[in-house]
């Protein structure tokens, strides 16, 4: 596929490249810190995954395959015309197979099949500060990183199981990364957070309208804060998949009538479709 | 009492503009001592207490604290991180105003386990038995554990700062006009909970007030400021029963009495 004449390759120009690639370097050397750096305007509005596009366009190259997924899955709005654009701007392979992808864009998931070395895991975040809704002061939030304060967590997750019982957070679960920085693992389910914990895929995090880039490297810890005598527990609805039967993963649940009438289906679609292909070739054999 | 003071400050001065808050202040605290700064609105007291607490930088001077292995360290050059540290362990604050030092969207049990947990406890039963206890000993019922502070009386919520800041049993507190605000019969049941937290602890206290009488039931020694100067100091009995200075013998003449 070739690019469409008249954009530069990737649609940002070279230097603005090279200035998000400062910042991912500087994020990789610092994992779990937040790099500022300068978020450009793009074609689509602020929320719709500006800041992941600006990474992905920094980081992917010609020979890259590219997947975008959007709560999983690969067929929704978002993915497509994100997908589409890059194809478009970029002319690179696009797959909705997460094995075949070199560069996967996401919002709010990370795909079942474990991911290997070499791959880059982009995602999109809405607000990369983690403490935002336990202190509203940008500069104390600042301070509160920089000396490694994070008392206040602990007090939010302590009123957690104090009012509910439990940790009543199942999605942008805080995560503290090889022990020093707190951070928003972006929305994806608690669900997902045991697989951030020593990824051998490189994870970037773009936040285009927060104008702010971290980074998780290869084979960092990363662990997901709990209670001794709480500890931190993965929420799944209990059901398989209506549709390949999984046990395992991460499910959507799907109104199907206005009487009660509801399905579990996976949330990822290409593990979810390799499954069905799988199953039907062996009813076949 | 051990020969080397807790916190030690010499020559502190500062200015805001034309007045002197803080004239040239020198001031010594023992492990396990209670010391009052008593004077008028305006004579500097709260000034010094935020200087001594590293809160405020003096223009000149040295504030010396010793910690528990009997290394020194200069207050106001040992890197905010180190501050935050000994503010959050070795050291407490409680404010005059109680909304100031709680944090009122988050319930009492809440307010008392965030030190706790600043300092590492990760432990969720642990965190609710220490809750529980001190509730118990700042005389709340410990059944109201979940509730938020807005919801208590002003004498609970100042009880429940006092808890707050107890919990990891600091070497040294300091009170900012503890009882400040409250109705008297409030003032005389906080302080006589003060007086036996303080003595059950062993905690050095410097306390910030203009009640002499909370003064005299607290307080081993007593400075008497007016215009950013020391203008008196002794002990607490001495000083009240015997001034020696004019303006001291004015605040002890305009007590009323009951």
């Amino acid at each position: 596929m070739s690019a469409e004449a008249g954009y530069n390759f990737g649609y940002l120009d070279e230097n603005t490249k090279r200035m998000i690639r400062r910042a991912l370097l500087k994020a990789v050397a610092v994992p779990g810190h937040q790099v500022p750096f300068g978020s450009r305007e793009m074609p689509l509005p602020y929320g719709w995954g500006t800041g992941g596009i600006q990474v992905t366009a920094s980081v992917i190259g010609p020979d890259d395959t590219l997947k975008v997924i959007d709560q999983g899955a690969d067929d929704t709005t978002n993915a497509v015309s994100i997908r589409r654009f890059f194809a478009r701007v970029a002319g690179v392979a696009t797959t909705e197979r997460t094995g075949e992808a070199t560069v996967i864009q996401t919002r709010h998931r990370i795909p079942e099949t474990p991911l290997r070395e070499g791959q880059i895991l982009v995602y999109q975040v809405p607000m990369p500060e983690p403490l935002f809704r336990l202190e509203p002061r940008v500069a104390e939030t600042k301070r509160m990183h920089a000396l490694a304060d994070y008392g206040l967590m602990h007090v939010k997750l302590y009123e957690d199981i104090a009012r509910h019982g439990h940790v009543a957070i199942s999605y942008n679960y805080p995560v503290m990364v090889a022990d020093r920085y707190l951070m928003s693992p972006s929305p994806i389910p608690a669900f997902d957070n045991p697989k951030l914990h020593r990824m051998p895929a490189l994870q970037l995090f773009g936040a285009g309208r927060e104008k702010r880039i971290y980074a998780v490297p290869p084979y960092t810890d990363v662990r997901s804060l709990d209670f001794e005598d709480h500890p931190f527990r993965p929420v799944r609805a209990d059901a398989p998949c209506a549709l390949c039967g999984s046990r395992e993963s991460y499910l959507d649940e799907v109104v199907t009538d206005d009487r009660g009438g509801r399905m579990f289906v996976c949330s990822d679609t290409d593990y979810c479709n390799t499954r069905q292909a799988a199953a039907t070739q062996e009813a076949a054999e | 009492m051990s020969d080397a003071p807790l916190l030690e400050a010499r020559g502190l001065s500062l200015r805001y503009g034309p007045i002197a808050a803080l004239d040239e202040v020198g001031i010594e605290i023992h492990p396990g001592e209670v010391v009052a700064i008593v004077g008028e609105s305006g004579s500097g007291k709260t000034t010094l207490l935020r200087v001594l607490s590293g809160l405020l930088r003096p223009e000149a001077g040295s504030v010396t604290y010793r910690d528990p292995e009997g290394t020194p360290h200069a207050v106001h050059s040992m890197g905010e991180a180190a501050l935050r540290r000994l503010h959050r362990s070795d050291w407490g604050f409680v404010h005059q105003n109680p909304r100031d030092g709680l944090r009122m969207g988050v319930s009492a049990g809440g307010n008392i386990g965030e030190r706790l947990m600043a300092t590492g406890a990760r432990h969720y039963g642990g965190l609710r038995a220490a809750a529980t206890e001190w509730l118990q000993r700042v005389e709340i019922d410990p059944s109201r554990i979940d509730t938020l502070p807005g919801k208590f009386s002003g004498g609970m919520q100042q009880r429940l700062q006092i808890a707050r800041t107890l919990v990891t049993h600091p070497r040294l507190v300091f009170m900012d006009e503890p009882t400040g605000g409250l109705d008297v019969s409030v003032q005389a049941r906080l302080l006589d909970l003060l007086r036996t937290l303080v003595a059950e602890l062993g905690l050095a206290v410097l306390l910030v007030t203009h009640d002499i009488a909370a003064a005299r039931l607290l307080a081993h020694r007593l400075l008497v400021m007016r215009h950013g100067k020391v203008v008196e100091q002794g002990l607490t009995d001495r000083v009240l029963d015997d001034p020696q200075h004019e303006y001291t013998q004015l605040l002890v003449a305009s007590v009323l009495a009951a």
